[in-house]
């Protein structure tokens, strides 16, 4: 591997969005003017959460004046969908969530759009709803989605259609059966954990304007502005050269503005009302009810050890609740199974993970991916075991965690990590052996420990290209699909290009907004996946400019390209120690001797890059050669304190590290570490919540907490450890989305060692805690 | 619905606007007056991201008509950088990434320039207090805090 020569790699260089983003000049979807021409609109959404819909009578509505046009799903019969295409853009013969979309109005205002919106008058025949996952699966279950049979579907996803089972993955390995009685300590559990919001501070907002060309142009907050495209345009029948998907800067993601939420609402409206942009802006309240949630989940795991605390044998059964429709639920599932037994080595395992329709709102990706979801159970579930085979639980961990090379759970080698390193370091900063003292005297303190892995979720072969453009003073814009949600993505693309390039960091700018209509093409945003995928394309894309020079400046100078660099901005040859500056000659080329004509030309590098590798997994027992293309591990580490006449429970100190492969930004990992650590801690406490009629009960910021200033633990501590993987760019992999995956089962392990009782269900709160405190006195 | 004539000065420049009597400060700045610096984050006072300086003190300004700000002096996240100049506290939220996505900025900066300005010296309880109001969802806040303290250390609001 080459060592980085200017230094850039692994420099904590500032990031390229910072200096608008604190002057109020970075530009959100929101804050594109469209002048007097734009209108408005705003969605008519279900009020039940499962009722075949009898009329829609949209003549009152059309009527109030300024009204531009109603649109309903009735001509609609396609389907949205990425994995599983079962997604009606509006609803037309039944709804399946409170909140769902069933048409929409366009008005000259915002206040016309609302009062119209409330003219549209449909007639429901309500059908009885279903919610828990588990009941879903029963044969006496309504039935959300009759037609599961008819749905298109890729290859390596598996529908029961006749049941709500939308996918079901299994893992056959070893022999489970046989290996308990082989056991000398067994755990059993079962979990649970509700739908939550991912919350970005911007709602999701989207402009569309249908133009009578046939060209459709939409400007969304999304983040992945491709797959947008992709999917909208099969469901309408949109040439991909006729959708041009417009994305700026993304005012928080989180999962939650991948694929499609409302976007094609705002296209089918804008199609009504051809020349006039549509504005389609969620609020407050439709972000909490209208928009895709992180799934619930119903674990039940079995595992079990030999006497020396060697791990034999884990069955687990995982049912997500799935939500009405999928947006990414399906691959949530399978990604959880395939990941079932979270970074551990064990030989045998029996699993099956199952995604399952409910009447929830859509349930989909959200930092982690499923892995949040799986190790709130597993992380309890080993601390349990590793108690009752009388270990420590970091020391068990620590003999139990999956190692580089090992044969993994699919039958994989596992990519290079060192997770031992992790639990060592989160151990230190926490001072693990030590028993520390409350507070106060109406308090009681306790550590906890969790693991956790995650590979990015994703088709076999998703691909990344970049375009690296010199200007004529030798600056560079660099072209890329990937999105800027605030994790830092164009920084990193900045700094891999400048540093392959050898020119100085701040001549080099990224292109937003993305665009695809001139972007390089990005599967998706999504995954923890740029910083290696696209860094990889970045750096193929900049080693292609770089030798467009070198070759240009060897042939005028009548030597060789091995013997030459770009180092500052110059081109300077090891041999002759003649040095050529880039500016002008990376557009307008060189001149022969006594100019003679000339040789070179603007230079525009490209470069690509796609996984070839992963393999497909035996559908009957998960096994195969390669199922991801990498895993990222890591620990936190947790001390807390439980005031015992409130319940409350307030961290003091939240140790993390992770391995990534190689830091590019240090500081920008730190960010991630610092940040994921409170939103895992706040999600925690987080859940959306429905009364029995199936309508959200808390969709506004104060019945729905997120943490915020006053709630962050006393210390974040972070850190890394680098074991760089064969194929990231200098060894990198993404870290993004792990910050949060372990945070709860940690803080939960925390709190049994504090008070000795275990949450199964999430959330916790202060009542929740205060009850089981109560519970436990009473029966001593 | 009445059409109201009022004016503003904002960041030091006055303007003159029409608006109807139900028309929030928020939009009037973002969509008459082109001032998309100021956030929208819910439109109901929960959340902070549209905070400005009205007379040099935070407001919601989701939550206040335009109407009654009429010859107030309102100062955004455009108004604190004077001609390229960072103030110190934006300076210190660049310099040590107290930003991610950048959605909620404007509205954490201009809150903690209203502190800054009443409390130069600020103990970390006093900013905790002062933005507390402030929703976000990336950074874990205690970057945030530490660029108040800096600025703080490096010269207060301005
Ligand atoms: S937008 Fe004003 S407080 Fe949220
Ligand atoms: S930086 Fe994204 S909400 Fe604060």
């Amino acid at each position: 591997m080459k060592i980085s020569e200017s230094g850039l790699i692994g420099k904590s260089v500032p990031r390229t969005d910072v200096i608008d983003k604190v002057t109020g000049c970075a530009v959100f979807v929101d804050d594109i003017q469209f002048g007097p021409s734009l209108l408005h609109s705003r969605l008519v959404r279900s009020p039940y959460p499962h009722a075949l819909i009898k009329r829609i009578s949209t003549k009152k509505a059309e009527e109030l004046p300024g009204v531009r046009a109603v649109v309903t799903g009735k001509d609609l019969t396609a389907r949205l969908g990425l994995y599983l295409i079962d997604r009606p853009i509006f609803a037309s013969d039944r709804v399946r969530y409170y909140g769902e979309p069933v048409a929409g109005v366009v008005a000259n205002t915002e206040d016309i759009a609302v009062e119209a919106a409330k003219l549209v008058k449909i007639d429901y025949e309500v059908l009885p709803a279903i919610y828990d996952p588990v009941e879903s699966t029963q044969p006496d279950a309504p039935l959300l989605h009759p037609d599961l049979g008819s749905y298109t579907v890729a290859n390596f996803i598996f529908p029961e259609p006749g049941t709500n089972i939308s996918e079901h993955f299994k893992i056959r390995k070893g022999d489970v059966e046989s290996s308990w009685s082989n056991c000398a300590a067994l755990a059993e559990g079962r979990f649970s954990l509700p739908p939550i919001e991912h919350v970005p501070l911007e709602t999701h907002t989207s402009i569309a304007l249908s133009e009578k060309s046939g060209q459709m142009t939409l400007w969304a907050s999304s983040q992945s502005p491709f797959a947008m495209r992709d999917m909208i345009a099969q469901c309408l029948g949109i040439p991909h050269n006729k959708l041009r998907v417009i994305a700026p800067l993304v005012g928080g993601g989180f999962g939650g503005k991948a694929g499609v939420t409302m976007e094609a609402c705002a296209v089918v409206m804008a199609q009504a009302v051809e020349g006039r942009p549509v504005k389609l802006r969620l609020t407050r309240e439709e972000e909490f009810v209208g928009t895709s949630v992180r799934q619930s989940l119903v674990s039940e795991i079995k595992v079990g050890c030999d006497k020396d605390g060697n791990l034999l044998a884990m069955e687990l059964t995982y049912y997500f609740g799935g939500g009405a429709y999928n947006d990414y639920g399906v691959n949530i599932a399978r990604a959880a199974g395939y990941s079932c037994t979270g970074p551990y080595d064990v030989p045998n395992v029996k699993a099956d993970s199952l995604c399952v329709y409910t009447n929830h709102p859509v349930g989909s990706a959200m930092r982690g991916f499923g892995m949040p979801e799986i190790h709130w159970g597993l992380e309890q579930i080993m601390d349990q075991l590793a108690e009752n085979i009388g270990m420590d639980p970091a020391e068990f961990r620590l003999k139990n965690c999956v190692r580089t090379d090992d044969e993994i759970v699919t039958g994989m080698k596992m990519t290079p990590i060192d997770l031992e390193a992790c639990i060592d370091k989160v151990s230190k900063a926490i001072d693990w052996e030590k028993k520390e003292q409350p507070t106060a005297p109406n308090k009681k303190r306790g550590k906890g420990i969790a693991i956790m892995w995650k590979a990015p979720a994703m088709p076999p072969n998703p691909g990344s290209a970049a375009v690296v453009r010199f200007n004529e003073d030798a600056t560079v814009n660099v072209e890329v699909g990937g999105q800027e949600l605030g994790q830092g993505s164009f920084t990193i693309a900045a700094q891999i290009a400048a540093e392959t390039l050898g020119v100085p960091y701040n001549s080099v700018t990224v292109s937003s907004p993305l665009d695809t209509k001139y972007s390089p093409y990005e599967w998706q945003t999504v995954a923890s996946r740029l910083t290696w995928s696209m860094g990889n394309a970045v750096k193929a894309a900049a080693e292609d400019a770089r030798t467009q020079i070198l070759e240009t400046v060897a042939d005028h100078w009548g030597e060789e390209v091995d013997d030459l660099t770009i180092k500052d901005g110059l081109v300077i040859s090891f041999k002759s120690e003649r040095e050529q500056p880039l500016d002008k000659m990376v557009i307008y080329g060189l001149p022969n001797e006594d100019f003679e004509g000339w040789k070179g030309g603007p230079v525009i590098g490209r470069g690509h890059f796609m996984p070839t590798y992963v393999t497909n997994l035996d559908p009957e027992t998960g096994q195969g050669t390669r199922a991801v293309v990498h895993y990222t591990v890591g620990a936190q580490a947790v001390d807390l304190e439980v005031d015992l006449e409130t319940g409350q429970l307030e961290v003091l100190n939240i140790a993390s590290a992770y391995d990534v492969g190689r830091a590019i930004n240090p500081d920008l990992i730190m960010t991630q570490i610092e940040g994921g650590a409170v939103h895992g801690m706040s999600s925690a406490f987080e859940a959306l919540k429905f009364n029995e009629s199936g309508e959200v009960l808390n969709p506004s910021f104060v019945d729905y907490r997120i943490a915020n200033i006053a709630d962050i633990p006393r210390k974040i501590h972070g850190d890394y450890v680098e074991t760089p993987i064969g194929d990231g760019p200098w060894g990198a992999r993404g870290v993004g989305e792990h910050v949060m995956v372990q945070t709860a089962p940690a803080i939960a392990n925390a709190l049994y060692d504090a008070v000795g009782i275990r949450f199964s269900d999430l959330p916790l709160s202060a009542d929740k805690i205060y009850l089981a405190l109560e519970r436990k006195n009473e029966t001593g | 619905m009445a059409i109201h004539a009022i004016s503003l000065i904002v960041n030091g420049t006055k303007e003159q606007v029409q608006v109807p009597s139900n028309m929030t400060l928020i939009h009037t700045l973002r969509e008459k007056l082109g001032y998309t610096g100021t956030k929208n984050g819910c439109e109901a006072g929960e959340c902070g991201a549209c905070t400005v300086l009205v007379d040099g003190e935070p407001v919601n300004s989701c939550l206040v008509l335009a109407v009654e700000m009429d010859s107030k002096e309102i100062t955004t996240i455009e108004g604190l950088a004077d001609s390229g100049q960072l103030t110190p506290l934006q300076e210190a939220f660049a310099e040590l990434n107290a930003v991610q996505c950048g959605y909620c900025t404007p509205g954490m900066l201009m809150a903690a320039t209203a502190l800054l300005s009443r409390n130069p010296y600020p103990s970390e309880g006093d900013i905790v207090e002062a933005l507390v109001g402030n929703l976000c969802r990336c950074t874990g806040y205690q970057r945030i805090i530490d660029a108040v303290q800096k600025a703080s250390r490096n010269g207060g609001a301005r």
